[in-house]
């Protein structure tokens, strides 16, 4: 009896001095109202938005209001005839893009960080850079100009071939084109992080190396890599994480009719049989699964980097 | 401390140099090739090619631009969402951010998760629309500048900013009374003038060249941002109204929107093309923070 009223006591005691902190600081919170209310209203109430994907969703009724079917939309997708070629559409363009646009930025870096001259060096960079600002839309604008069959790069090809390559049509080029252009838009601006942990050698390494008679490979090998190596963990981790949170708005652009066999990926999915089918509790329960696997691959490829990395990983 | 190079170092030094010349040239080559282009008739380019002879030079296709209201509506749209939304996250995040850069701050952690959860989970495509489609922000710019103005990565950007004032500052200026209020205007906001451009810049950029927000919440033509404009006259190919005067003739339909193609990319990349070199140093410090979260 006594014990408990003096943990009420000390409660209360300290409610009131967190009241107190309060009282006396509610500008601070005032500060953070703005963020919180966007966040709260933007991000947390579709969040609890997202149960219509275990629902038979009305809008007569309301999200809360409509009837639960549980896994129904889950089971629906998983065993329609386009889930696996979605479904693999979307690993495929994701993983190849990060195998052949992860290594690109770092050899940009440690061959940039090989110009001596500071004014060359900053030129270089300024035009690598520049394809970061240019839109989606222009990007794959241009890629239509170039690649359509009387562009630029079908006149160079019918020169040696018969026939114009369809890049813009054929399902088999889509996952080339798109990967390529990616890395044309983005490996300049990627590797800036690199570039910057490269300055940070310190010169007397080198210097040291190459009295000991070591060759220019041998200390960009042994000196420039291992300094990338943390680096490089982390930009994996969060690469290969998001391997399926893959951005809707370039597949989308780059679609035709008749490179869907190999453009329709998960996000390009869920936007058509939700915005443009109206089939809203459905295409929730898509992107639902889509998050879902993320997570899991975020922790896994976090997991196994850890192990490879001597327990360095993300978290 | 300058070292012979060996024989074999000069020669991967000459191919590191070489190697650099082709990718700035594979960047190059296509923006000039565009560049180029626009200034040409569109049946000279596919007679002959490009071609440097001054002769079919044509300022036509700039001109068809300017008259066309869609475009012309579209650039001041893409400013005037950019720009507030760019606003809108500067405010909002440097506010959220400036008690969570003080030491005691009680609830801090809180707040903290309660932020880093929304880098993990969201809702989805279609949760997010019917909050905005409930809250009768549909066709109104309050779609396009509120949902994504507040990001965690912005407000940690900010956060580590402040944190590295001195905390003397502060302390002076509390012995001497003054409110927050009074130190963040004062003290804070001025000394933070750079964290401000980078976060004002990448918020501008992004909203400038992105396009899906405004394809899914702006129906009404007269709203659509540039992007959008683009990718009707880029992917769609459709012809924009107010392009041609009657059904003439097809070859010049299809030649004017040929035209437009080229001209309008450069208009619409120009103004980031240009704008970027000048505030390069911001843009790398916000990549650098950036890709470590």
């Amino acid at each position: 009896m006594e014990g408990t009223s003096v943990i009420e006591k000390t409660t209360k005691k300290e409610r009131n001095k967190v009241l107190q902190y309060v009282m006396q600081n509610y500008l601070l919170y005032l500060f953070l109202l703005p963020a919180v209310l966007l966040t709260f209203v933007f991000k947390y109430v579709p969040m609890y938005g997202a149960v219509i994907a275990f629902k038979d969703y009305s809008p007569m009724k309301g999200i809360w209001g409509s009837d639960w079917v549980g896994l129904q939309h889950f089971q629906s997708f998983l065993t329609s005839p386009n889930f696996l070629d979605i479904f693999m559409n979307t690993l495929k363009l994701s993983f190849y893009g990060l195998v052949l646009g992860f290594p690109i930025p770092i050899l940009l870096a440690l061959m940039l960080n090989q110009v001596r001259r500071q004014r060359v060096k900053k030129n270089l960079q300024l035009i690598l850079y520049a394809p970061n600002f240019i839109s989606v839309v222009v990007i794959t604008g241009m890629l239509f100009i170039f690649l359509s069959p009387n562009g630029m790069v079908n006149t160079m090809i019918t020169l040696i071939m018969d026939k114009p390559v369809a890049f813009m049509t054929e399902p088999e080029y889509f996952r080339s084109v798109y990967i390529l252009s990616g890395i044309w838009q983005a490996a300049g601006w990627s590797s800036i992080i690199y570039v910057a942990a490269l300055a940070n050698v310190d010169p007397q390494l080198h210097d040291a190396a190459t009295i000991d008679g070591a060759s220019l490979l041998q200390r960009i090998w042994h000196i420039d890599l291992p300094t990338l190596k943390p680096v490089m963990a982390v930009l994996f981790i969060l690469a290969a994480g998001g391997i399926m949170a893959i951005g809707f708005e370039k597949a989308y652009l780059m679609q035709t009719d008749m490179n869907i066999p190999s453009s329709e990926i998960l996000p390009t999915y869920v936007y058509k049989v939700g915005l443009q089918a109206g089939d809203y509790a459905y295409s929730t329960a898509i992107g639902l699964f889509n998050s879902v696997i993320n997570l899991f691959l975020l922790i896994f490829v976090n997991f196994v980097v850890k192990r490879l990395n001597e327990g360095e990983g993300l978290y | 401390m300058q070292f012979q190079h060996t024989r074999s170092d000069r020669a991967l030094l000459v191919a590191n140099k070489l190697m650099l010349v082709l990718f700035t040239l594979i960047i190059l080559i296509p923006l000039f090739y565009i560049l180029l282009a626009s200034f040409l008739d569109p049946n000279v380019l596919l007679r002959k090619g490009l071609n440097l002879s001054t002769s079919d030079w044509t300022l036509e296709g700039y001109r068809r631009i300017f008259q066309n209201d869609a475009i012309v509506r579209g650039f001041f749209n893409a400013f005037l969402y950019s720009g507030v939304f760019a606003l809108v996250t500067v405010v909002t995040s440097i506010l959220a951010a400036y008690p969570l850069a003080i030491d005691g701050f009680k609830g801090k952690k809180f707040f903290m998760v309660f932020f880093l959860i929304t880098m993990f989970f969201n809702g989805g495509l279609i949760p997010t629309y019917l909050v905005i489609r409930d809250l009768g922000m549909l066709n109104t710019i309050w779609a396009i500048v509120l949902p994504g103005a507040v990001s965690v990565f912005n407000i940690i950007l900010a956060r580590t900013y402040f944190k590295a004032i001195p905390k003397e500052l502060f302390e002076a200026a509390r012995i001497d009374g003054a409110s927050d209020l009074h130190i963040f205007f004062k003290i804070v906001v001025p000394l933070a003038k750079p964290i401000i451009l980078v976060l004002a810049l990448y918020a501008f950029v992004a909203q400038w060249n992105s396009y899906f927000d405004a394809m899914i919440y702006l129906e009404d033509p007269a709203m659509h941002p540039l992007q959008l404009v683009l990718r009707s006259i880029l992917i769609q190919n459709e012809v924009q109204p107010g392009m041609i005067s009657d059904q003439l003739a097809m070859a010049e339909l299809k030649k004017v929107s040929e035209m437009i193609k080229y001209s309008s990319i450069i208009i619409s990349s120009l103004p980031l093309l240009i704008m970027y070199p000048f505030f390069q140093k911001y843009f790398e410090k916000g990549a650098m923070v950036g890709s470590i979260k």
